[in-house]
């Protein structure tokens, strides 16, 4: 809180300056963690950090960190927006109502939202189709597990997090039809001594593939020293788990913020709504570790090109959920709009 | 729950619970001596911070441990200094001390962030560590759970059976008492913040190298708040706080095991909750009638002291 005051005490005089010509473009980043967290909100960082140097003086780019989801978000939002910032990126999906809110009363500054899906004139959505890199890693979870029981370390049963325990589970299914995957909510982003405990106890249950959407690099450690496979999350987690890691989903925003800024810039920026995965390069894999044979980085980087090519669709039916319902009949896909509401697990789970 | 997976569940329960228990057994004696320090969970970042490095830049445990607890005493240091040299309020100034800590531990571990260090051994007795069930039940851990449990056995033997215990608790049962009877109300007081500063420390390198090995940011999520109020559940008594200490790392862990056996009756955040709510059920518990007189909490906690005559 400290640190985000005296980020914030600087910027009020500017707004005048604003329409000087002269004056570099003015971007914000609000992220939802710390920017050494060594995944979601460093992946943003880093995508700041290149487009920062990608326009040198022409663009000024600073972040507050550590903003808490609710009042304290929008209190954060509205000292950008009146402290001169031109472009704000708001990268939390629990940022997204007090976006909206504040872009209403600041209709000259141009708001980005990550992971949302309400839209304004001045505000514009951008989201990664992250479960594309599950599904790759669910074919090698197929593929390597020797009990055919994979564990999933969640933070919260959200649309986000399900869909990737669904693409996963799916697409190991399809190699292995017994596979099962279990699930262990922690109800948190962060808490590495919890995400280790859970990893444990997924271990402790049969599992042999280890798999997390979370924060931290806990569940890579855990696997390390217990000599399973598992894969990492957000970013490269190969320097916590050298024989463990498989591969990992990695982030990248770089190419949108570029884009994006580059727009600004030159006054074409305009409001949208994407969703980017593999094909675009947004959402990337690490190499594979040691512990791909090679069937299955075969078969992975068939899952792979079925994905870019568009060959393979994870959501058609037939999908049961949990309870054995029908929830897509044969012959139908799920539309993004469907994808983005799922709030059921599929069977396996 | 079938026994082979209740052995690994009761080991990770007890790994769960031994930082709660060094901050809390801590937390005891400042509270016993009458002074409430909120600032755990920054003691214990700090602690978790200083450990993690020197353990990363030395290679030695034993340094790493000793820069966690030292690290933790001297931001209680501070805290006393605070509180009794210069008479603040407690509260506000253990909540300071909490946002301080927080923000001192990221400042001085950001470089730290994705660094690995080798994790604390584990003890290994030849032939005794392989018995069935109770090798690794009882003698697999690393070197602090043994002591945790030993620290709060000679707390609970020093505060009720040695004259410096009986003096500790009369400073905090009535600060112008003992100062009338000639004690040095604050030096002891400063002494017993120094004591669970350095066991908030200690409980922050046992996260940051035992645990899980590693340091980030926030590392101890909010577990300094637990040992606050587990000092309570367990009645000012060293013991007690140990046992819920116990109770509540095996609530922790079972709710994943059963999450992980595929029981869904009940909501997940409902299960999160349970460790909780077990607090706030005994806390009621305990705080009711005959047994709230039977709590006795500290007199003199919260009281800033000064000498007067």
């Amino acid at each position: 809180m400290i640190k985000r005051r005296s980020l914030l005490a600087g910027g009020i005089a500017l707004t005048a300056s604003r329409a000087r010509a002269a004056a570099p473009l003015k971007v914000a980043f609000v992220y939802t963690g710390p920017v050494a967290d060594e995944g979601y909100t460093f992946q943003h960082d880093l995508a700041r950090r290149t487009m920062q140097s990608h326009y040198g003086a022409r663009v000024q780019s600073h972040f507050v960190e550590n903003v808490g989801e609710g009042p304290d978000c929008e209190r954060v939002l509205r000292q950008l927006a009146s402290g001169g910032d031109d472009l704000i990126f708001s990268t939390s999906f629990g940022f997204m109502n007090s976006v909206i809110r504040v872009a209403r009363q600041f209709p000259d500054v141009k708001f980005e939202q990550a992971t949302g899906y309400k839209t304004a004139v001045n505000v514009a959505e951008y989201n990664l189709r992250f479960y594309e890199g599950r599904i790759v890693c669910g074919t090698l979870a197929g593929m390597l597990s020797k009990t055919g029981i994979g564990g999933y370390v969640a933070a919260y049963p959200i649309p986000e997090v399900i869909m990737g325990i669904n693409a996963f589970t799916l697409a190991a299914r399809k190699i292995n039809p017994n596979f099962r995957v279990k699930v262990i909510y922690i109800n948190s982003w962060i808490d590495p001594g919890r995400e280790a405990d859970a990893a444990k106890s997924l271990l402790d249950q049969g599992a042999d593939i280890l798999s997390d959407h979370m924060d931290s690099s806990a569940t890579m450690q855990t696997a390390e020293a217990r000599g399973v496979l598992a894969f990492g999350q957000s970013s490269d987690r190969a320097h916590v788990g050298p024989k463990a890691q498989l591969t990992a989903i990695i982030d990248n925003w770089t190419d949108y913020y570029i884009k994006r800024v580059g727009a600004a810039l030159d006054g074409t920026w305009k409001t949208g709504n994407v969703w980017m995965g593999l094909k675009d390069g947004a959402v990337t894999l690490a190499p594979w570790g040691p512990g791909v044979t090679q069937a299955a980085a075969a078969a992975a980087d068939k899952t792979k090109a079925g994905i870019i090519d568009g060959s393979l669709q994870i959501f058609a039916g037939p999908i049961k959920d949990q309870a054995g319902t029908l929830r897509v009949p044969a012959g139908q896909t799920m539309t993004d709009d469907q994808v983005l509401k799922m709030d059921w697990l599929v069977e396996g789970t | 729950m079938t026994s082979d997976l209740l052995v690994p569940a009761l080991v990770s329960a007890t790994t769960s619970a031994t930082p709660l228990v060094l901050a809390a057994v801590g937390e005891t004696v400042t509270e016993r001596a009458g002074v409430l320090n909120l600032g755990v969970e920054g003691m214990m970042l700090v602690g978790a911070v200083a450990a993690f490095s020197v353990t990363a830049l030395t290679g030695s445990d034993i340094l790493g441990i000793t820069a966690g607890a030292l690290a933790g005493a001297a931001l209680a240091a501070l805290f006393a200094f605070l509180t009794l040299t210069l008479a603040a309020n407690q509260v506000a100034s253990g909540l300071a001390i909490t946002i301080f800590g927080g923000g001192l531990s990221s400042l001085l571990g950001a470089s730290f962030v994705g660094r690995r260090v080798a994790p604390l051994a584990h003890v290994h007795i030849p032939l005794l560590s392989n018995i069935p069930l109770l090798g690794p039940l009882l003698l697999r851990y690393d070197p602090l759970v043994y002591l945790s449990i030993a620290i709060t056995g000679f707390i609970a033997w020093a505060l009720h059976r040695t004259r410096a215990g009986l003096v500790l608790r009369a400073v905090g049962e009535s600060d112008v008492s003992a100062y009338a009877l000639g004690y040095n109300v604050l030096r002891i007081r400063f002494l017993a913040v120094l004591f669970g500063g350095a066991l908030a420390g200690l409980a922050g390198a046992y996260l940051s190298l035992a645990a899980t090995p590693m340091w980030m940011e926030g590392l101890t999520a909010g577990r300094g708040w637990i040992a606050l109020a587990l000092v309570v559940f367990g009645a000012w008594r060293p013991w007690r706080v140990l046992a819920g200490a116990y109770l509540f790392g095996a609530i922790t862990v079972l709710q994943f095991y059963l999450q992980g056996a595929g029981f869904v009756a009940v909501p997940t955040q409902f299960l999160a909750m349970i460790p909780y709510l077990a607090t706030i059920v005994v806390l009621t518990v305990i705080s009711s009638g005959g047994a709230r007189r039977r709590l006795r909490a500290p007199a003199s906690l919260g009281n800033p002291f000064r000498a007067t005559t």
